[in-house]
C-alpha cells in the first residue's frame, strides 16, 4: 500500500531553563493509506511532539518529514498552511473549539479559514450541506445552534472530529482523543474513528492507554525518544 | 472569511471592547466639538475681516498716506473686474466727551461712508442708518452739524446687557465727542502752523458693530473730507491712508489682486516723480488676508495648537486599542493557534484583529459623531441655559465679540476625524495583531509542555 506520510531521523529537544531536554532521537515513522496507527508511550515521551511534526505544528530539529513526494520542511509558509488546511486534520485533547462560534461554525471554520471572502458566497452552500452531513453523522443534528460551553466532552470531541474532517484531509492526527473522557463516551469516540478507518480514511492517534491503542490497526511505541513496532 | 465573523463575533462578546469604543466615541465627540467650535470661530472672524476690508486693499505702512489716489481711483474705475472703491483717511488722537468728562484715545477712519458701504459691510454694522449709510454722519435732530460714528465700544457708557447683548435705544443718544488728532505734514513731522492738534468737535449718530473687538473698541469714522484736515492729509496734496476695493461677484481675489498691483506699478512708475511721489514707497497692494494677516494669524495659530492638543487625545486612542487588543491576543492565544492549525494565513490573523478595529473605530466614531452632533446642536441653547440658571457663558460677551457659539459640523471635518479614528485604532491594533499572526502554532496551543 502507498506510504502517505514519512518521518526520517526525528529530533527534536526543549530548552528548560539551563537545562535540554531531548524529546525525540531520532524518531522513524512511516504510515501507510488507510492505516489507523496509534502511538502510545509514557506522559513525556514525545507523542505530542511526533504528532505535531507531522501536522506540520512543530519543526524537527532534524530529520525530514515527506508527505508523498513532498518534503514538509521545504514548504514555504502558504504552502504549509494549505498542507494543514487541506491535507491533515487535527482532533486535539482538549477540544480546542473556538467558544464565540457555533457547533455549525466550528465545523466549517477549516473552509472558511482557507477562503476570501470574495469566495466565500460561491462556496457557502457546498460548506454548510457538508458541515450538516458531519455534524448528522456524529449525533450533533440538534445541536447546530449551540456553543462549545453548551455541550458535554464527548459531544464537543465530535464536533472537533467533525471540524477536522471537514476539508476531506487525506490525514487525520489525534492527540489523546479520549484523554479527556470517561471511559464510555471515549469508547463511542473510537467507534467513531474505526467507523471512519473503515471508510478508508487514514488516522495516526496518540494515546497513553494501552486499551485504546489496541483498537487500532497498528501501535508503535514512543520510548527513549524512538519509535518501537509493537 | 473566518476573520470577519471572528472579528465580529470578539467585538460582541468581549466586554472589554466596550471600554476601547467609548474610549474612541469620547476621543471623537470631544475632537469633533473642540474642531467645530474653532473652525467656526475662525471662519466667522476670518469672514467679518473679510467684510470690515473688502478684497483688496492699498495701504500705506506710514500715517502720512499717499497722495494721487483719486487719480488711482479713476483708473480702477476704468477696469471691468473691479465693483467699488473706497478711500480712507487714518489718523490715532484723543477723544473727550463733553458730558461726561471722559477721555481716551482712539483711531480716527475718515471715510465716505456711501462707498464704504460699497466696498464693505459698514452699512451692515450701523444701528439706526443701517438702510441709508450716506445718512450715517448725520445727527439725529441736527443734521447740518458733524456728526460721527462710534465702534460700539469705544464709548463705555453701560451699553452691555449683563449677558453681553447690546442695548440700543429707540434714538441715537445726544452726545458731543471732541476729536483731536496729530496732524502730519507729507514729510511725516507734526505739522506747525497755530497749533500742534487739530480738534473738532462731532456728534453721536451712529454706532458701528463689525464683532472686531479691536475695531469696535478704538475706531471713530467720520467724514474722510474731515479726517483728511484733521490729521494733516488735505495739503499740500490730498492724501489718504488706503483705498479698500470690493471685486465684482465671481472674480477670483488673487488673481484680481495680481491686476491691482500691476495697475499699481504702473501707476507709481508714472506718478514717482510728482511732488509727494516718495510716499508711494510705503504702500502696499494686498489681498483682505494679507491685509489682516497680523490678526487672522495668531487666532490660526491658536487653532492649530489647540488641534495639536486633542491629537494627543488620539494618541491615547491609540494606547487605549493597543492595551484592549494586547489584553484579548493574550486571552485568545488559543483560538490562534486552533486557527493556525487549521492552516489560516497570518494575512487572516492579523485580519481579524484589524477588522476588530475597525469595528472598535466605526462604532466609536458613530456614537462620538452623534452625540457630538447633538451636543453641537444643542451647545447655544445649553449656554443660555446655563446663564439663566447659573449666570455662566463659556464665552463671556463682554469680552468675546460672538454672538451665537459657531455649532455647523463640517461633512469634510467629520470624514478626516472618523478616518483618523479608524486609523489610529488599526495602527493601535498592528502590533499586536503582528505578534498574534507571527506566533507559532504549538505556542499558541500551548502544548510545547510535551
Amino acid at each position: 500500500m502507498e506510504t502517505i506520510i514519512k518521518a526520517q531521523n526525528i529530533t527534536k529537544s526543549y530548552k528548560m531553563g539551563k537545562t535540554t531536554l531531548d524529546v525525540l532521537r531520532g524518531a522513524d515513522l512511516s504510515v501507510k493509506k488507510g492505516e489507523f496507527v496509534a502511538v502510545i508511550g509514557a506522559s513525556g515521551s514525545g507523542k505530542s511532539t511526533l504528532l505535531h511534526i507531522l501536522g506540520a505544528l512543530d519543526k524537527p530539529d532534524s530529520g525530514s518529514v515527506h508527505y508523498q513526494d513532498q518534503c514538509l520542511d521545504r514548504l514555504r509558509w502558504g504552502k504549509l498552511n494549505h498542507f494543514r488546511n487541506k491535507t491533515v486534520g487535527f482532533v486535539f485533547q482538549f477540544y480546542h473549539l473556538l467558544d464565540e462560534l457555533t457547533v455549525l461554525e466550528n465545523a466549517m471554520a477549516p473552509a472558511m479559514a482557507s477562503v476570501s471572502t470574495l469566495g466565500w458566497p460561491a462556496l457557502k452552500s457546498k460548506t454548510r450541506d457538508r458541515a450538516h452531513g458531519l455534524l448528522e453523522r456524529f449525533g450533533l443534528k440538534d445541536r447546530l445552534r449551540h456553543k462549545p460551553y453548551e455541550l458535554s466532552g464527548g459531544e464537543r470531541q465530535r464536533v472537533a472530529i467533525a471540524r477536522a474532517l471537514m476539508n476531506e484531509p487525506p490525514l487525520l492526527l489525534a492527540d489523546e482523543p479520549t484523554g479527556n473522557l470517561d471511559s464510555q463516551t471515549g469508547d463511542g469516540i473510537l467507534r467513531a474513528l474505526k467507523e471512519l478507518n473503515a471508510d478508508g480514511q487514514t488516522i495516526v492517534m496518540v494515546t497513553h492507554d494501552e486499551r485504546i491503542a489496541a483498537q487500532a490497526g497498528r501501535t508503535i511505541r514512543l520510548a527513549d525518544g524512538k519509535v518501537r513496532e509493537s | 472569511m473566518i476573520k470577519w465573523l471572528l472579528a465580529w463575533r470578539y467585538f460582541f462578546k468581549r466586554p472589554i471592547s466596550i471600554l476601547a469604543v467609548v474610549a474612541v466615541a469620547l476621543c471623537v465627540f470631544i475632537v469633533l466639538v473642540v474642531m467645530t467650535v474653532m473652525n467656526g470661530l475662525l471662519r466667522d472672524f476670518k469672514q467679518k475681516n473679510h467684510d470690515y476690508a473688502g478684497d483688496c486693499v492699498i495701504a500705506s505702512d506710514s500715517l502720512v498716506g499717499f497722495g494721487y489716489y483719486e487719480d488711482f481711483m479713476d483708473i480702477l474705475s476704468q477696469q471691468s473686474f473691479v465693483a467699488a472703491v473706497s478711500p480712507v483717511a487714518k489718523g490715532v488722537g484723543l477723544v473727550h466727551l463733553k458730558q461726561y468728562k471722559w477721555d481716551s484715545g482712539i483711531e480716527i477712519h475718515g471715510i465716505d461712508p456711501l462707498l464704504h458701504s460699497q466696498v464693505t459691510n459698514f452699512s451692515d454694522t450701523l444701528h439706526y442708518q443701517k438702510e441709508k449709510p450716506e445718512n450715517a454722519f448725520q445727527p439725529k435732530d441736527a443734521p447740518q452739524l458733524d456728526g460721527c460714528v462710534t465702534g460700539i465700544d469705544v464709548i463705555p457708557l453701560g451699553r452691555r446687557n449683563s449677558d453681553g447683548t447690546y442695548l440700543y435705544h429707540n434714538e441715537p443718544m445726544w452726545l458731543e465727542l471732541v476729536i483731536s488728532a496729530f496732524p502730519l505734514n507729507i514729510k511725516g513731522g507734526l505739522q506747525r502752523s497755530l497749533d500742534l492738534v487739530s480738534t473738532k468737535s462731532f456728534f453721536y449718530s451712529d454706532d458701528s458693530h463689525s464683532g472686531l473687538v479691536k475695531v469696535d473698541g478704538a475706531v471713530i469714522y467720520i467724514p474722510l473730507e474731515q479726517s483728511q484736515i484733521l490729521c494733516g492729509m488735505d495739503s499740500p496734496i490730498k492724501r489718504v491712508s488706503s483705498l479698500h476695493i470690493r471685486f465684482i461677484d465671481g472674480e477670483s481675489v488673487e488673481s484680481s489682486v495680481a491686476k491691482v498691483h500691476d495697475l499699481w506699478k504702473k501707476f507709481v512708475a508714472q506718478n514717482a516723480d510728482k511732488p509727494g511721489g516718495n510716499l508711494f514707497e510705503n504702500v502696499r497692494v494686498q489681498s483682505w488676508e494679507q491685509n489682516r494677516r497680523s490678526v487672522i494669524a495668531p487666532m490660526e495659530k491658536e487653532q492649530t495648537m489647540m488641534t495639536m492638543l486633542f491629537l494627543m487625545l488620539g494618541v491615547i486612542t491609540v494606547f487605549i486599542v493597543f492595551v484592549v487588543l494586547y489584553m484579548i491576543i493574550s486571552h485568545k492565544s488559543k483560538d490562534i493557534g486552533i486557527l493556525k492549525s487549521m492552516g489560516a494565513p497570518m494575512s487572516s490573523i492579523l485580519g481579524i484583529f484589524q477588522l476588530f478595529s475597525v469595528f472598535i473605530a466605526l462604532i466609536g466614531s458613530l456614537i462620538g459623531s452623534v452625540s457630538g452632533w447633538i451636543f453641537l446642536y444643542k451647545i447655544n441653547d445649553l449656554e443660555d441655559w446655563l446663564y439663566a440658571r447659573h449666570g455662566w457663558q463659556l464665552w463671556d460677551r463682554t469680552v468675546y465679540a460672538i454672538g451665537d457659539i459657531p455649532n455647523q459640523v463640517e461633512p469634510e471635518v467629520l470624514a478626516v476625524i472618523v478616518g483618523s479614528a479608524v486609523l489610529a485604532c488599526m495602527v493601535g491594533a498592528l502590533v499586536p495583531g503582528l505578534q498574534a499572526a507571527r506566533k507559532k502554532p504549538v505556542q499558541s496551543l500551548q502544548v510545547n509542555q510535551l
